[in-house]
């Protein structure tokens, strides 16, 4: 196209900058907060409002049960007169039980201490700000398991009465297997993700083949198989304890879940970072534990915290081999005659559902946080 | 690596008759697949090499092999007196005596940018903690990003990225150092930048292998130019020669591709 001599394209130049403009639409406050989130459309409209009555159904109800009407002080006779509120009554004359199983009652101070040393050990390692983390963090995992184990078994040496694992019960036998679960686990289950990924043929094999055994059984039949099968696979006059058992058969099961949850996150992990971390001169074992590893697990915490939350809720199972966890003495307890009252069943399932539901929330709340913490501003 | 400053003058651009990389007739297959055929070169100390060709020609793969991130399955490779066999000690002394940079950077992004230039001196050198971080910081400095040191890689550019990426390599005092497309993953303004600390650590008589499509870079600091294609070495050169004056067709018809535009 031939252009006019005196009519040139002169481009555009734009002097100085436009100024900041506040947005159209208040995306702020209550009232958009509503609009955007509730009644954004006939569908959701309709959602909300009957999503709200079926709540303003349900929880009056379920708030009168549980607090208004419920029985908060006297005997199983209270409860007798008010059967239509929850009777907490039996929950606070039957604590100690539902705590301590059928600890020896002279010997429950041996309990109270490791309880406060494991509530100290969790704030301060959850405490961002603590000193010592790492030797704290050794004690936790190391020392304590160890002097636990002394303490409520006992000793002779140190004077501490022997108390049979068959007496462990209620929370503090619910605590013994699943954190002996959850600290077994971890690290077994980054062994054999490893493992499994490894170059070795036999070693992925073996790992592949253990991962698979114990996913493919139910947990009962873990349980079963471990109070009754493997007896008979022991030699005569050889006695494995029952609760050791269960302990191992859980912490096996839960170390195959968490094999699968590690090996995700490693297959997450670009090959670069394995190139970078070797061109420097990294042997394997540090490459995984200081590059490798560290990344992979911050990847994969909601799955390391789900199977935790799954672990925890399934020491309940332990029941059906007669030991008493905290489900399992609780159902011991309403069976008691001078309990059976039609609200004793619910007030305890009740109460065993919130105490789970507290402990499984604090470790989803905490898991929240750890990955917030851990976000170092590469993702985006 | 540590020159006083005379002796940084004189050793600056010149390159000894000793060779410190030597590969004899290597060959490397991907399954069936003939990667690199009978590859043939000497690297002598303090010369500047830059390898070029089209993609797929297996000049990433060469340089690979030199620090075992890719095996051969022929011939020999011998860096700096030590073979590089399937001995894990002679592969881990090779590493220690050569540094990498790659074209995606591979800083590890849970480290702040010190930690991932202390990491290896710390662990594979075994050097006391504060002594890596002076060392860490003073290459910092000559990358010119000392203030990004408590950053994570993931807050800086890729041109920083990339110089913390050179400066971790250097941490491990390397005496070669392989580049592999250092600035292929950059925008055009960074490339300068990374270029820049490229052409210093020339100056400062470093043994360098470079991949990289920077032929003004070439130009500027090589020694010599090899290009190769489909997995062998099709012409070595000076740069001079190798620019104006190119051998064979395969040669000429890539430089013409790349300095048409």
């Amino acid at each position: 196209m031939a252009m006019d001599n005196t009519t040139s394209y002169s481009g555009l130049v734009n002097q100085g900058n436009l100024p900041d403009k506040p947005a159209p639409i208040n995306t702020e406050g209550l009232g958009p907060w509503v609009r955007d989130n509730l009644f954004n459309g006939a569908f959701n409209s309709v959602l909300t409002i009957s999503s709200f009555l079926l709540v303003l159904y349900t929880l009056p109800s379920a708030l009168n049960w549980l607090i208004f009407n419920a029985v908060w002080s006297g005997g199983s006779d209270a409860c007798r007169v008010n059967p239509d509120g929850a009777c907490w009554t039996f929950v606070g004359s039957r604590w100690e039980q539902f705590l301590y199983g059928f600890y020896e009652k002279s010997e429950r101070w041996r309990i109270n201490i490791l309880l406060a040393i494991l509530a100290v050990g969790i704030i301060w390692l959850a405490w961002e700000k603590a000193p010592a983390k790492k030797l704290m963090a050794f004690f936790m995992l190391v020392i304590f398991p160890v002097f636990s184990f002394f303490m409520m078994y006992g000793s002779e040496t140190l004077g501490l009465p022997i108390v049979e694992t068959p007496q462990w019960g209620g929370f503090t036998l619910t605590l013994v297997i699943a954190l002996s679960g959850i600290v077994a686990s971890l690290p077994l289950g980054i062994v054999l993700a490893l493992g499994r990924r490894s170059n070795m043929r036999v070693i992925s094999l073996l790992s592949t083949i253990f991962i698979e055994f114990w996913r493919g059984i139910p947990l009962v039949a873990v349980l079963f198989m471990a109070t009754i099968m493997f007896p008979l696979f022991l030699p005569a006059g050889v006695t494995f304890d029952q609760l050791l058992r269960a302990v191992i058969g859980v912490a096996l099961f839960a170390s195959a879940y968490m094999a699968e949850v590690v090996r995700g996150g490693l297959q997450a992990i670009p090959k670069g970072q394995y190139e970078g971390a070797m061109a420097l001169g990294l042997p394997f074992w540090k490459m995984m534990r200081l590059i490798i590893l560290p990344q992979a697990l911050k990847i994969v915490i909601p799955g390391i915290v789900n199977t935790f939350i799954g672990l925890f809720k399934d020491t309940t199972l332990v029941l059906i081999i007669a030991l008493f966890d905290l489900l399992g003495i609780v159902q011991a307890s309403i069976a008691d005659p001078n309990w059976s009252i039609k609200s004793v069943p619910y007030t305890g399932y009740a109460f065993v559902a919130i105490v789970f539901w507290i402990c499984c929330y604090s470790m989803a709340r905490y898991s929240r946080y750890i990955e917030d913490k851990l976000h170092t501003g590469h993702k985006r | 690596m540590e020159l006083d400053q005379n002796q940084q003058k004189t050793a600056a651009m010149q390159v000894s008759d000793e060779a410190v990389i030597t590969i004899a007739d290597m060959n490397k297959w991907y399954g069936q697949f003939h990667v690199l055929k009978e590859i043939n070169l000497k690297v002598h100390r303090g010369e500047r090499i830059v390898i070029c060709g089209p993609s797929g020609s297996g000049k990433s793969t060469l340089i690979r092999c030199i620090n075992r991130l890719e095996e051969h399955q022929q011939g020999s490779i011998n860096v700096d007196g030590i073979e590089l066999n399937n001995d894990l000690k002679n592969i881990d002394a090779i590493r220690r005596e050569v540094g990498m940079v790659f074209q995606h950077f591979n800083l590890f992004p849970h480290l702040t940018v010190l930690e991932n230039c202390t990491l290896a001196p710390i662990w594979v050198k075994k050097m006391p903690k504060k002594e890596a971080e002076e060392v860490a910081m003073k290459y910092l400095e000559r990358v010119r990003i000392p203030e990004q040191a408590h950053k994570f890689p993931g807050q800086l550019s890729g041109g920083q990225q990339q110089r913390v990426a050179i400066a971790r390599s250097l941490c491990m005092s390397p005496k070669i150092m392989l580049f592999d497309e250092p600035t292929s993953a950059l925008d055009p303004e960074m490339i300068k930048e990374v270029l820049d600390v490229m052409i210093e650590l020339a100056h400062e008589g470093m043994t360098m292998i470079c991949v990289t499509h920077e032929m003004g870079f070439a130009k500027t600091v090589a020694n010599r130019v090899i290009f190769m294609d489909e997995g062998q070495i099709i012409e070595e050169n000076e740069p001079e020669q190798f620019f104006n004056n190119p051998q064979s067709e395969r040669t000429q018809l890539f430089l013409s591709q790349i300095l048409a535009h």
